[in-house]
């Protein structure tokens, strides 16, 4: 007993007062691009792309495709692409996800007075990986760690579907994990939301164009909240989820 | 120096051979004592050969990497290695569902993963049978308790007991070995990151090796070095997260809450390199992240903070009587079982197997800076969990020597890297071994006679391990299971790809 008091002692305090304002150093989150324009023909970045994020003319990236791998920021001959630590990169629409130089940001989460009055206090989540590399998997979990501690805003994970007020799904959703996933969806009581986390549950992410992906569930049940990332990083869902239901720091 | 852990063999003297006299050279080597270090084969489209090629890599009593290489004719059986060579069983199912050759004899021949014409089949996996009248099966999954990643799980039990359990996985499989075949080889670091995210720079290392060996590309010792920089730190942070998940399974709160913790000064310590917790772009073709000197004291204090703490909850852990009396004796794997089935990386030592890639197959930086594997007697869940401390206490002794007396540092500047049309020796077969934090990480890459890669084959150090917890199940009760799984903390989609 003596001990455990003595180690909890020296451990320290460790967890981050106001999430909102935290700023993870070094992070390579939200991709920021020069105004000036592309030279003619040129599509260096657009080569180098593992997951078919960015367009051209404008240059744009699309987070809900992109890993963040940073690959194109040395293949750009103009150097038009940095990232900033930003990890504010959740959005209620899937279009909202795509930054360029005349659209810097990524549209704000709207704040539902419907989501708020029902979950802005307490919320269930029931995560399942569909295809996950257990990036986004170990990330969810880190939320509820002594740095994170998501508790204290309301939000938890559940072991029952039965529990959960909402699907938390990471990775491109494999063929054989179709059925799993949609019995889990369906022992989930209504009313219930799905939140994508990671660029594999928001698009497929680098695996989009295998064939052992089936997406149709996303069809079928809008995402109320995209968190782009691979894998998102815990402050970017935790301050999504936040600001999806509307709850202060 | 030269690595040892990444070899090229030219292919075109070793084309067409008999699939009998394969496996009689194989079981020559293995009854040798030679260890199969992995098997497996791949159909050949062409029209001037069609067949299957099947390749199999042995580690020799000298250490060396050998292959036996062999192009056959499709459908064919031969007679299984596993009946005497237990260690090759995974090996031969994968085998048979990739490539159609059947191993006849094979104890337990089904589905790996349910890929190819199998996908989204998985309800009829076809487990074995437990008959009595007091027995009763426990199925459980793919969905678990908890944020984990998915996978089938039957007990079969008596009573209480345990006589054995079946893990069906598959659930995860999103084509990656083919997905790796359809892109510029030279753009793949990213894809391969996300093969087994948790272990992205054992994997992202692998990949250049390989790829770099096939270029005929040296990349610098300080370069090489910072990737192993990157590796360890990628170790300790695995093994702290499951050492917290380890406390947390037996509702040790402190040690859960305390380990977490620590891994997050690791990771956010990787990240403050890389731009990404889990090392994502810390390793690129013919590069790796340079780092400053601010850097480089950084590192090292992070890693002297940690080392403080991390001793501090290891006591407290190892002293507990509730951790004793929970994990002592809990989920045991004997050395003989683990040897039987080749078990290799952290569950392997824990059972006293001495196999570890970093001393075995060294690459340059483990010559240069030689690392010390221990290993444990009790190949239990006690076992399991003090190997972890003592890698993590060996792993962060290593970067403090190497980060205070070799200083890998380098300018921010941009490293060229190698170059995007570098061409890649023709007929040839790669193969890189990198020790990650479950055990080694295996990629064999074979290119044709254009040189253009013709198989690329992935092997996660989870293929060869997870029968090893079905038998620390056995004459274990279910609710062991999530200790037991915890104390291996295999991987998933490392498994399915």
């Amino acid at each position: 007993m003596m001990k455990s008091l003595y180690v909890r002692k020296s451990q320290g305090t460790q967890y981050i007062p106001v999430l909102r304002e935290a700023t993870p150093a070094g992070f390579r989150a939200k991709p920021v691009i020069d105004a000036q324009a592309c030279a003619l023909d040129c599509s260096a970045c657009q080569a180098v792309c593992p997951s078919a994020a960015i367009a051209l003319a404008p240059m744009r990236i699309d987070l809900g495709r992109c890993v963040l791998c940073g690959d194109c920021e040395p293949a750009c001959p103009a150097g038009k692409i940095s990232f900033s630590n930003d990890f504010r990169l959740a959005s209620t629409e899937r279009d909202g996800l795509t930054v360029s130089a005349e659209h810097p940001n990524i549209d704000p989460i709207q704040v539902s007075g419907a989501l708020h009055r029902r979950y802005g206090r307490s919320m269930k989540l029931r995560s399942v990986s569909a295809g996950g590399c257990n990036g986004c998997e170990m990330e969810i979990n880190a939320m509820s760690n002594v740095n994170f501690d998501f508790g204290r805003y309301g939000i938890d994970m559940v072991a029952s579907p039965r529990h959960a007020d909402g699907l938390l799904l990471s990775g491109p959703i494999t063929r054989n994990m179709v059925m799993a996933l949609q019995r889990c969806w369906e022992a989930i009581p209504d009313p219930k939301i799905v939140i994508a986390v990671g660029a594999c549950a928001i698009s497929g992410g680098v695996f989009a164009e295998c064939n052992e992906i089936e997406r149709r569930f996303l069809d079928n049940f809008k995402p109320s909240l995209y968190v782009p990332g691979c894998p998102a990083h815990p402050l970017s869902i935790i301050v999504g989820i936040m600001d999806l239901l509307g709850i202060a720091d | 120096m030269n690595s040892r852990a990444t070899k090229v063999w030219p292919l075109e003297q070793s084309r067409r051979k008999d699939l009998d006299q394969f496996v009689q050279a194989c079981r020559q080597r293995l009854g040798a004592g030679d260890r199969l270090v992995t098997l497996f084969g791949r159909q050949e489209e062409s029209n001037r050969m069609p067949g299957v090629v099947v390749t199999a890599i042995f580690q020799d009593e000298s250490g060396e990497l050998q292959a036996l290489h062999c192009l056959t004719d499709r459908d064919k059986q031969y007679s299984a290695l596993t009946p005497d060579f237990p260690a090759a069983h995974i090996f031969e199912r994968e085998l048979w569902e990739q490539t159609g050759l059947t191993p006849e004899g094979h104890p337990w021949l089904k589905p790996v993963r349910f890929e190819g014409k199998r996908q989204g089949q998985m309800a009829e996996y076809p487990f074995f049978s437990v008959r009595g009248q007091e027995i009763h099966e426990v199925g459980v999954g793919p969905i678990h308790a908890g944020v984990i990643e998915p996978g089938h799980f039957r007990f079969m039990c008596l009573g209480e007991q345990v006589h054995h359990l079946e893990i069906q996985l598959g659930y995860q499989h999103r084509g990656v070995e083919q997905l790796l075949l359809r892109r510029n080889p030279m753009l793949l670091a990213p894809v391969i990151e996300s093969i087994c995210g948790d272990s992205a720079v054992a994997y992202s290392w692998g990949f250049c090796a390989a790829i770099e060996a096939l270029a005929g590309y040296e990349v610098t010792p300080e370069c090489d070095m910072r990737r192993a920089i990157g590796l360890e730190l990628e170790r300790i942070a695995i093994h702290a997260a499951t050492l917290s998940g380890m406390a947390t399974d037996i509702a040790f709160l402190q040690g859960g809450g305390t380990y977490g913790r620590l891994r997050t000064a690791i990771i956010n310590a990787v990240q403050r390199v890389s731009g990404n917790r889990f090392g994502r772009g810390w390793i690129r073709l013919g590069k790796s992240k340079p780092f400053t000197d601010t850097l480089r004291v950084d590192l090292i204090q992070t890693l002297a903070a940690f080392l403080r703490d991390f001793d501090e909850i290891n006591q407290l852990m190892l002293s507990s009587q509730s951790v004793k009396a929970r994990l002592k004796g809990t989920g045991v794997v004997t050395r003989q079982a683990a040897d039987e089935l080749g078990l290799i990386g952290v569950a392997a030592r824990a059972s006293g197997r001495a196999v570890d890639a970093r001393v075995d197959l060294p690459n340059q930086p483990y010559q240069r800076f030689p690392i010390a594997s221990t290993v444990q007697e009790t190949g239990d869940c006690w076992g399991r969990m003090k190997q972890r401390m003592e890698e993590v206490d060996t792993s962060v002794a290593w970067l403090l020597k190497v980060l205070q007396e070799e200083k890998p540092t380098a300018a921010p500047t941009k490293e060229i890297g190698l170059a995007a049309n570098s061409p890649l020796k023709p007929d040839a077969l790669a193969i890189s071994v990198v020790e990650g934090p479950r055990g080694a990480v295996v990629q064999a890459i074979e290119t044709s006679q254009a040189g253009r890669i013709v198989h690329y084959k992935v092997q996660d150090p989870s293929l060869s391990n997870w029968f090893g917890v079905a038998m620390a199940l056995r004459d274990n009760e279910i609710s062991d299971f999530p200790i037991c799984n915890k104390s291996f903390d295999l991987s998933y989609c490392g498994n399915d790809l």
